[in-house]
């Protein structure tokens, strides 16, 4: 069971964070290539494999499994 | 560990991501609700043809694996008609902000409704003209800030899935990028429709829409007020004229079957007679 998010992708619109009922991300403080600070999964752990953020992401960065 | 990737990536050019559009932009999420649908059908994305004019919702086509056609702005329709006269079992989906659909294309839209050409319509209706910067357009809401009507916008705007339906189309629906299942559902209805089929989604542009407009730029912000001005059509049934004054009414409006397009003119058979 993860939450995966490509890194080079990602824009850091923050939709996942607002999206997460259980919390799982934030924009952290890594830099993409592009200039964008990335979210992450901060909090993996409490995730229910419910798959909103997978699909509300519009840059496809995320994967749950 | 392994990386795991988003599986609807093999429908898209990898090479042409991440694709251009701002942190955030609905048009994204209707480009992965449309892949969605494309592999919940199990259709071959290598027979596809997606078309487009210009604009941001323009190059949704870009970044998938269908054959794509990105030409001029507003004329999507035409050579759609093209396309499915020379190709009848192409399926085709155009990609559409609303100012190529009806604004400069408005004509074109509502003839190929008129003629009930089989090709689905999908309209982004971000409110504005936004890949020229956030001016006012048909479909932005009345009294709204844009780059252009400084003091607030002092026309109505169309009522797009109305148009739609007056005009002939046989499959409209309003859908909106705050309720994915049910835009996932209005498009893949959409895929599976023979004849003129429209999905209009409403969709957050942050950049221009949600800066001049709502006064953020925050792409959470925007789809909250989309959310705000939404109302699902089993509700709006309930309501009066009054209370759905600036509203937005989504779901489906029209499901019908009619002869689809083939061409202007009867054909010539071998007898003689009239080839329908
Ligand atoms: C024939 C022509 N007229 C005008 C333009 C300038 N233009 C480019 S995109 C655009 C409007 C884009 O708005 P819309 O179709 O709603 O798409 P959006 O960018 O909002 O997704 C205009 C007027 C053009 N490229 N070609
Ligand atoms: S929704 Fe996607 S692009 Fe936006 S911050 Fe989350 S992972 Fe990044
Ligand atoms: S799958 Fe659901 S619970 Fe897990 S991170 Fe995504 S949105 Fe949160
Ligand atoms: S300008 Fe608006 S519609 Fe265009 S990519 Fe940016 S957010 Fe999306």
């Amino acid at each position: 069971m993860s939450v995966t998010i490509d890194k080079n992708l990602c824009k850091g619109c923050a939709l996942c964070v607002t999206a997460c009922s259980k919390n799982v991300f934030e924009i952290g403080t890594e830099v993409n290539q592009k200039g964008f600070s990335v979210s992450v999964a901060a909090r993996a752990g409490d995730c229910v494999q419910c798959g909103v953020c997978e699909k509300t992401c519009p840059d496809l960065a995320i994967r749950v499994e | 560990m392994t990386f795991q990737v988003n599986p609807l990536r093999k429908y898209v050019r990898e090479d042409r991501m991440p694709h251009f559009f701002c942190p955030g932009c609905g048009c994204g999420q209707v480009l992965t609700s449309f892949l969605r649908g494309v592999d919940a059908l199990s259709l071959d994305i290598n027979k596809m043809t997606t078309v487009a004019g210009v604009g941001c919702t323009a190059r949704i086509p870009v970044y998938m694996k269908t054959d794509t056609l990105h030409g001029v702005h507003g004329r999507t329709l035409p050579w759609a008609t093209g396309i499915k006269l020379h190709s009848p079992e192409t399926k085709v989906v155009v990609f559409a902000g609303d100012g190529d659909a009806v604004s400069i294309g408005g004509n074109h839209f509502i003839h190929a409704a008129r003629r009930n050409l089989d090709v689905l319509m999908i309209v982004v209706n971000n409110f504005n003209f936004a890949m020229t910067g956030g001016q006012v357009a048909p479909m932005t809401p009345a009294g709204s800030v844009t780059m252009t009507t400084p003091y607030g916008s002092g026309e109505p705007p169309f009522d797009l899935c109305a148009l739609a339906v007056a005009a002939g189309a046989t499959y409209v629906a309003r859908a909106a990028t705050p309720y994915i299942p049910q835009m996932d559902n209005a498009i893949q209805k959409g895929l599976e429709h023979e004849g003129f089929g429209v999905v209009e989604v409403l969709s957050q542009c942050p950049t221009h829409f949600g800066r001049y407009a709502l006064g953020s730029g925050s792409p959470a912000k925007t789809l909250d007020w989309i959310r705000g001005v939404c109302v699902s059509k089993a509700k709006a049934d309930t309501l009066s004229p009054e209370e759905l004054r600036g509203k937005l009414v989504t779901g489906e409006f029209v499901s019908v079957s009619r002869p689809v397009f083939k061409g202007s003119t009867f054909l010539k058979d071998e007898n003689g007679g009239r080839n329908p």
